[in-house]
């Protein structure tokens, strides 16, 4: 389907190249002023989550500017439309680097386009924030990853359900959308509960196409799966449009939480809004951030993206806990170094400790990955989450899973002397690779 | 006032614990009080078994509402309250009575958490305290979840509860119950071994898990009695499963009918290759998001009635669309498909945006009307409501718009123009209004699909995208032209996904029904019906 879907695209790409360009601001020439680049789609299928987060950079850069800037400078967004299509990515990197010479770039959501940016960054030499959960396997120097790498948010997730308060779960349904994350994710996961003594006959892994909408025979399949006498739970990685018919699936064909629970990686706050959750009480999802956290800086964060946004509606998310620390580290390492050269940033980024939002401090660690709480949440009829378990500590992102027999020798250390994403502690040589 | 009422309601507490004849409520009071210092999830399991000891009905109000997420304590003095949402605040009730006992601020007080864990052990004490209520409903559900979660304790309940069973079918289900705790109990063989042949005979997945784990907790002649009963009722469940799919397929089938139907008369009557046909379906499906909007804010008690009354309103919404997009620019590309193509795939970019500057790029929330939720069982099949309907519905649609082709005026004049443009208009017909009014009875069509999917889909500025491949291949696989052709492409084209998908699984049985209408077209190009007419030909 998406196949011929996006042969289309590519003959109309043209036009929607004109389209982005158009829409981009035009930048201003001004020396007085530090350029910030917001890599985004505003269109297309990805603008349902990526507009948000255009936004919730746009308030923290004006909240900056409030603050009295950075380096005495006024910062400056720079926004342009991606238009959810991949090699556009890079173009506009490109455009952001070379024409508007940014000082840092805000960006990407699917692992794809992050992907395609890359090479551009490092050939550019410039700096992303990649603000979304993703399957790890990767260290790049000029990209800092601010969301949660598969053990801050899929292995804690599965140790939960495997504790006595989750359900002591002994069998596993592996539910996910048919791309690049769910697959890694599910790797590592099966790797891990089989590690931990589950047979391979408990699990079941099942891949949709992208926005599938008819979920009959899957909820019937996992309706069969889990009544084989063992406690049962399906962990979701189903991407974005896809959620909201699964879901509705569920509830009418009356697979309750207590019985069935699901796990999801990819359902927040933004995805519930658009669903009657009465019938989803007490299914889960694992993230680094709710909007339901209870602390002082939640509040305040909550209040001014009402109040930026003009909607009481509008609902916040963990990957825009993401780019808040994200931003946060970034200003406080161009303070740090004084300047906004990119190489210079990007060696004071490295021990950069910010705030959250869930009330305790994170840290930028020498992998480019920072260290998190991992939080579990139960769906409540408000479309919110309540947190039902945290881990007792922060999680440090570990880039290179330890499941995975490609990826468990490998090291990232971005300081000297290592200097290396990829650094194979068995050969004790710089250039392994990952699983994908 | 709050607090004088507290006072009050902690004197009569003192009166109630004073009073003999209310001992055992002072009893209950005083365990639920716990529930202010359970700390954890474990502890408050704890105060949850011990209320659930008392064998008190009373119970059943505060570990509902535990269940629920609605009972707090309130900050100021510790007591536990039923809360009900009321305007800004929560409207507090005594926990055991129900009676009104004030009113308090959200900060005032705190809910007590509940998990999954929990919600379950509240089930199962439930199910045994509810044996005997008068609604049989909430008997079958205790009768369900004693049998889902047998224990032998619960036979001497069970048995006094059958043998005061009036309704037939509840008393099978309790008997199921016993059966299933019976299997757990140390009772003799012969018992055993009868409860085997009950359950064996209930026949569903339910029946099934619960042998399973007889199986492996049993040796002789019960195990080999499960086994034998878990192989008798696989048998018949893939019989079933094989209903199953085909239901499925039928259920696909419907909604790929209603997708594609209105791109049945713009595509396949009309000709013209309408890349913003999937933009009149989301059109459809966010005025159905307006109308319920209106709904909610201004008239609560329609809520049942919103499909209906947005159904109209989709169809002229999407007709008017429709109507200047054809006036406006497909007038002027008749006979250019290349042109028709790329235009329409332009209008629909704009629409998408449009709509996403409007109503913002999230999903909307469009609630299913209580009569299109839930589900009910045949046998061993499961029907939700919402397909059933979007069944009865798109066939209701189809009816329709054969009628409008085949018996009216409009629909003769519609299908003389496809036949033979040059003829019809020598007879007097006003082709270029017959066209502009085709393409909007097409588009029309196309929003009230945009109603029905609603319900099982997003509304988001996305939704046309994933309908509008599908409905092509229905038209084209379908036959170009022929509304029955569409008909027979939608359900055909259903059922075979459907069979194929537990097999082959999602992503590859949709390659795989690509592959065969690819074959398929290569050997029938003018697809399952062709239309013979001049313009077929041109």
């Amino acid at each position: 389907m998406r196949g011929s879907f996006s042969t289309i695209t590519k003959m109309f790409s043209a036009g929607v190249v004109t389209a982005g360009l158009l829409m981009s601001i035009p930048a201003k020439a001004a020396d007085d002023t530090i350029k910030v680049g917001i890599l985004h789609s505003l269109s297309g299928t990805m603008a349902i989550s990526e507009t948000t987060l255009k936004d919730a950079m746009l308030m923290l850069i004006e909240e900056q500017n409030a603050k009295g800037g950075l380096l005495g400078k006024k910062l400056e967004a720079v926004v342009v439309d991606p238009a959810s299509n991949w090699p556009l990515f890079a173009e506009k990197a490109r455009e952001l680097i070379s024409k508007d010479k940014v000082a840092a770039v805000f960006g990407c959501w699917t692992s794809v386009s992050r992907k395609s940016v890359l090479p551009v960054f490092s050939e550019l030499d410039n700096i992303l924030f990649y603000p979304v959960q993703y399957e790890g396997e990767e260290s790049e120097r000029n990209v800092f990853y601010t969301g949660a790498a598969p053990n801050q948010q899929a292995i804690p997730a599965v140790d939960y359900l495997m504790s006595e308060d989750g359900g002591s779960v002994k069998r596993w349904v592996l539910e996910g959308t048919d791309y690049v994350y769910p697959r890694t994710t599910n790797k590592i996961l099966e790797a891990y509960l089989k590690a931990k003594g589950i047979a391979a006959e408990d699990i079941m892994v099942n891949y949709t196409p992208f926005g599938f909408s008819d979920w009959q025979t899957e909820v019937s399949a996992i309706k069969k799966f889990g009544s084989a006498g063992k406690k049962t739970a399906v962990v979701s990685t189903v991407n974005g449009d896809a959620n909201v018919p699964f879901y509705k699936e569920l509830g009418n064909q009356g697979i309750k939480a207590e019985d069935i629970p699901v796990m999801a990686f990819s359902v927040g706050e933004e995805e519930l809004a658009g669903l009657d959750t009465a019938p989803l009480v007490g299914h889960l999802a694992a993230w680094n951030y709710f909007e339901s956290v209870d602390t002082p800086e939640n509040a305040k964060f909550i209040a001014d993206w009402h109040k930026f946004i003009k909607n009481d509606k509008r609902t916040t998310n963990d990957p825009m806990e993401a780019h808040y620390i994200g931003f946060n580290m970034w200003v406080k390492a161009v303070e740090k170094a004084g300047t906004t050269d990119p190489d210079k940033v990007i060696d004071a980024m490295v021990g950069v400790s910010v705030p959250n939002l869930t009330g305790g401090y994170s840290t930028m660690m020498p992998n480019h990955h920072i260290t998190k709480p991992v939080l579990i949440g139960e769906i409540q009829a408000d479309g919110q989450f309540e947190t039902v378990s945290q881990t007792p500590g922060l999680v440090m992102g570990d880039e290179w899973s330890d499941y995975l027999p490609d990826s468990k020798d490998l090291i990232s250390d971005w300081r000297a002397p290592l200097s290396c994403g990829n650094f194979n502690v068995a050969t004790g040589k710089c250039g392994g690779k990952g699983t994908n | 006032m709050i607090l004088i009422r507290a006072i009050g309601l902690m004197l009569l507490l003192l009166l109630g614990a004073l009073l003999p004849s209310n001992a055992s409520e002072a009893d209950l009071r005083a365990v639920i009080a716990k529930f202010a210092t359970a700390a954890n999830f474990p502890a408050i399991e704890a105060v949850v078994r011990e209320l659930a000891a008392s064998g008190d009905p009373a119970v059943e109000r505060p570990l509902a509402a535990l269940a629920e997420g609605s009972l707090y304590v309130r900050k100021a003095d510790s007591l536990v309250f039923v809360g009900k949402e009321s305007g800004d605040g929560i409207e507090l009730l005594d926990a055991l009575t129900g009676e009104k006992s004030g009113e308090a601020a959200k900060a005032d007080i705190t809910k007590i958490k509940v998990n999954n864990t929990l919600r379950r052990v509240i089930r199962d004490a439930l199910g045994t305290l509810t044996l005997g209520s008068k609604d049989p409903a909430v008997r079958i559900a205790a009768a369900d979840t004693m049998f889902k979660t047998p224990d032998a304790a619960n036979i001497e309940p069970l048995d006094t509860a059958i043998a005061n069973e009036s309704v037939a079918s509840v008393k099978a289900l309790l008997e199921h119950a016993r059966a299933a705790s019976v299997l757990v109990s140390d009772r003799p063989e012969a018992d055993k071994l009868a409860a085997i042949a009950l359950i064996g005979a209930r026949g569903d997945r339910d029946a099934v898990s619960l042998l399973t784990s007889v199986e492996a907790n049993s040796e002789g002649a019960v195990k080999d009695a499960a086994t034998a009963a878990i192989a008798n009722i696989n048998s018949t469940l893939a019989l079933w499963d094989a209903g199953q799919n085909i239901w499925y397929g039928i259920s696909l089938g419907s909604v790929l009918l209603l997708a594609a139907i209105g791109l049945a008369i713009t595509f396949g009557v009309m000709g013209v290759i309408n890349m913003a046909h999937g933009e009149m379906v989301m059109l459809g499906a966010y005025t159905t998001f307006v109308v319920q909007e209106v709904i909610r804010n201004s008239f609560p008690s329609l809520f049942d009635w919103s499909l209906v009354i947005a159904l109209p309103l989709a169809f002229l919404v999407a007709a008017l669309v429709g109507l200047v997009i054809e006036r406006g620019l497909i007038r002027f590309l008749y006979g250019r498909p290349l042109e028709t193509l790329l235009a329409t795939w332009g209008v629909s970019l704009i629409l998408q945006q449009a709509v996403r500057t409007i109503f913002g790029p999230t999903n909307q929330e469009v609630g299913n009307p209580s009569w299109m939720s839930g589900s009910f069982n045949i046998g061993q099949l499961a029907v939700t409501w919402n397909r059933l309907w979007i069944l009865v519905f798109a066939l209701g649609v189809f009816a329709v718009l054969l009628y409008v082709m085949k018996r009216t005026p409009w629909g003769l004049q519609m299908r003389a123009v496809t036949a033979n443009r040059r003829m019809a208009a020598s007879m007097g017909i006003r082709t270029p209004w017959v066209d502009a009014l085709t393409f909007a009875l097409g588009s029309g069509i196309a929003g009230i699909a945009g109603v029905a999917l609603s319900q099982i889909d997003n509304v988001s500025p996305n939704l046309g995208r994933g309908y509008i491949i599908d409905s092509f291949m229905v038209v084209v696989f379908g036959g170009v032209g022929n509304l029955w052709g569409t008909l027979v492409g939608a359900f055909s084209l259903g059922i075979v996904n459907k069979f194929l998908e537990p097999y082959a699984g999602a992503v590859l049985g949709k390659i795989v029904v690509l592959v065969l209408i690819i074959l398929f077209i290569q050997k029938r190009p003018r697809g399952l019906f062709a239309l013979k007419g001049r313009s077929v030909e041109a």
